[in-house]
């Protein structure tokens, strides 16, 4: 038990933490615009798996991570176009990301590499370096900077809050919402680029394993806020470094460290710690012409 | 439907293979007798179940995402009935565990099902988050308590012989008993019916869908919708729950860590193609059920593709179904494809 507490423990923390809080802060626009990013997770699978066949075959984790973040917006405005333009219903939407991307980085593997679902190793020195948990965690002020202190962040709260007197104000309801989730979707994609080409080095199925929905989680433990959703992150990322800790002492099972996301997350849900208010438009498409 | 198709097929023809041959194996490999029909109906059999509770949530106005943790609450329940009394005749222990099986899917699809009726906590969240607490405790109790010592595979022990429900094979001449299709089918086929009679025919179920068309004059016409809620989650969750009957009493007498392709997810697509109605999921339940089928098959005879095409495939109809369902609701509005871009 004494080195829980270690320094590596804290650094394990922050490592797992990253990927979350980027996927995090991406569904943070998105959702404080108004449109539910359920498909956190397939877009961080987008980013995993863009990033390491780019890394791959270019050599370079940079033009690797900025291929990821190309696929995010990608496959994030395809949400966006489904919701926005064809008002689908935005939690659908989602989950049809989510299991398409679940099976095209198989699909793909398959036939570049003959794999049943991995991407070739890559070498150590084109892995990224840690410039993604800077990111991360300097994406935190940044964005309550961007949320509360500019006139793109009070736009973006208006047309999640009320898009009727937004657009009556002559803001453009659907344009910023389009920006939003591409954002959203550059974001998770570079959590997912860290995942394959920082913290490991390649793609292998699936690899995301529920981050996208933990860090959904997170968002809506920290109040669709910024910092209190990196506080979240930090606490879901600590008990899934604590949970790696434990995996041979196992005096309390690993699963029970598991489900404490999940746990805390129904129970803030339920209204049980404070009061998690979503956005009031969250979910609700917007005709601009009626 | 057929515009996923051709996006499908596009892809199919840029990783290299002929779509139209990818296709054929697809769908053709499925008609076949007895092994084509076999597997495609006991593929179909858990896509059945989750396809109902998808649907039965969706006439409530819930979206249920949480088959999937509640066919896992499920299956644990039913092997551990199945596991902790051997003894008892097959006659009592096989409806104890179908009981056990509806239960543990009623539980665990109930709960958000409270959860939103009394604290207005959104079900989709909340079932998402019931599906990954369900396969960890699911994964303690099975590691901790009732595994083989030794073995590796994150497995329960087997059931006795008194667990086990009988394939059909036994009764169909010329269906060979190592295909698992299993009693199950026929319950999946009853439970389309019970579907159709309890939300068309009952005055429950009429209370139900007036929850979901428009909760606001249900409530003022005496529907205590609250109530709707945690009654569609519980058997949202119930019929989800049936899964586990075809997988741990009919196939493979026994829990095991993921067990499901994502039945539960997979129900979305089905319960969404087959318009929320008994009779569309069935069909729409046989078709997955012959795509599975048929994905082995793509894997096997192609060059490039593999059976993840078949998720693919799932993937786009769902957004292309979901899209083209607001189409229509959209009617309403003139000038709705003008909308600003």
């Amino acid at each position: 038990m004494r080195n829980l507490l270690s320094l590596e423990m804290v650094f394990s923390s922050i490592r797992l933490t990253t990927p979350l809080l980027l996927a995090a802060l991406g569904g943070l626009y998105s959702e404080r615009s108004g449109v539910i990013n359920i498909a956190l997770e397939g877009l961080m699978l987008a980013g995993a798996f863009t990033a390491a066949v780019v890394t791959h075959f270019a050599g370079s984790a940079w033009i690797g991570l900025l291929a990821a973040i190309a696929a995010g917006v990608v496959v994030a405005l395809l949400h966006a176009l489904a919701c926005i333009r064809y008002r689908a219903d935005q939690v659908v939407s989602g989950m049809a990301i989510n299991i398409l991307l679940l099976g095209v980085p198989a699909l793909l593997s398959g036939a570049f590499f003959d794999s049943t679902g991995a991407t070739p190793q890559i070498p150590r020195v084109s892995l990224l370096p840690n410039v993604p948990i800077v990111l991360a965690f300097a994406m935190v002020p940044i964005t309550w900077y961007v949320l509360y202190r500019t006139r793109f962040g009070l736009r973006l709260r208006a047309v999640g809050e009320n898009p009727e007197a937004a657009d009556t104000a002559g803001i453009g309801v659907a344009r910023l919402r389009y920006l939003a989730v591409a954002l959203s979707g550059a974001l998770a994609a570079i959590g997912g680029a860290y995942l394959s080409t920082g913290q490991s080095s390649l793609f292998t199925r699936n690899m995301s394993a529920g981050r996208g929905f933990i860090a959904l989680a997170a968002l809506i433990f920290g109040k669709w806020r910024p910092v209190q959703t990196m506080l979240a992150c930090l606490l879901f990322g600590c008990a899934e470094a604590l949970s790696i800790q434990m995996q041979g002492v196992a005096r309390v099972p690993v699963q029970f460290i598991q489900i404490i996301p999940y746990v805390l997350t129904i129970v803030v849900l339920a209204g049980f710690i404070g009061h998690s208010r979503a956005p009031r438009a969250l979910g609700t498409p917007y005709d601009e012409k009626r | 439907m057929l515009a996923a198709f051709v996006v499908g097929g596009i892809l199919v023809a840029l990783l290299g293979d002929d779509p139209i041959e990818t296709y054929q194996l697809l769908l053709g490999s499925a008609v076949s007798w007895p092994d084509g029909i076999g597997y495609t109906l006991f593929y179909a059999t858990p896509l059945i179940f989750t396809g109902l509770a998808v649907a039965v949530a969706l006439r409530a106005g819930l979206l249920n995402i949480g088959a999937e943790g509640q066919l896992y609450a499920a299956a644990f329940i039913t092997a551990w009935v199945g596991i902790t009394f051997p003894q008892l005749s097959p006659w009592l222990l096989v409806p104890l565990a179908g009981l056990a099986a509806v239960a543990g899917g009623a539980v665990w699809g109930g709960i958000p099902g409270l959860l939103k009726a009394r604290f207005g906590a959104h079900e989709v969240i909340t079932t998402i988050m019931m599906n990954f607490i369900a396969v960890a405790l699911a994964g303690y109790f099975t590691q901790y308590h009732y595994k083989k010592p030794g073995d590796p595979i994150l497995q329960t022990v087997e059931m006795g012989a008194n667990a086990r429900i009988a394939r059909l094979g036994r009764f169909v001449p010329g269906l060979p008993e190592r295909i698992p299709l299993n009693l199950s089918f026929l319950l999946a086929l009853a439970a389309c019916l019970g579907v159709y009679l309890l939300l068309w025919k009952t005055k429950w179920g009429y209370a139900l869908r007036a929850t979901g068309a428009n909760p606001g004059a249900a409530e003022y016409g005496g529907i205590s919708t609250a109530r709707q809620i945690v009654i569609a989650m519980a058997l949202s969750g119930g019929l989800a729950g049936m899964v586990a009957i075809n997988d741990v009493l009919g196939y493979r007498y026994r829990y095991y860590d993921g067990f499901s392709a994502g039945y539960g997810f997979t129900g979305i697509a089905v319960a969404l193609l087959g318009r929320n109605h008994p009779a569309g999921v069935l069909v729409a339940a046989l078709f997955f059920g012959a795509l599975l089928r048929g994905g082995l098959f793509v894997d096997i005879f192609t060059e490039h593709v593999s059976k993840d095409l078949v998720q693919v495939l799932q993937g786009i109809i769902i957004l292309f179904v979901a899209a083209e369902e607001l189409f229509r609701r959209g009617v309403r509005g003139p000038g709705r494809l003008r909308g600003k871009v």
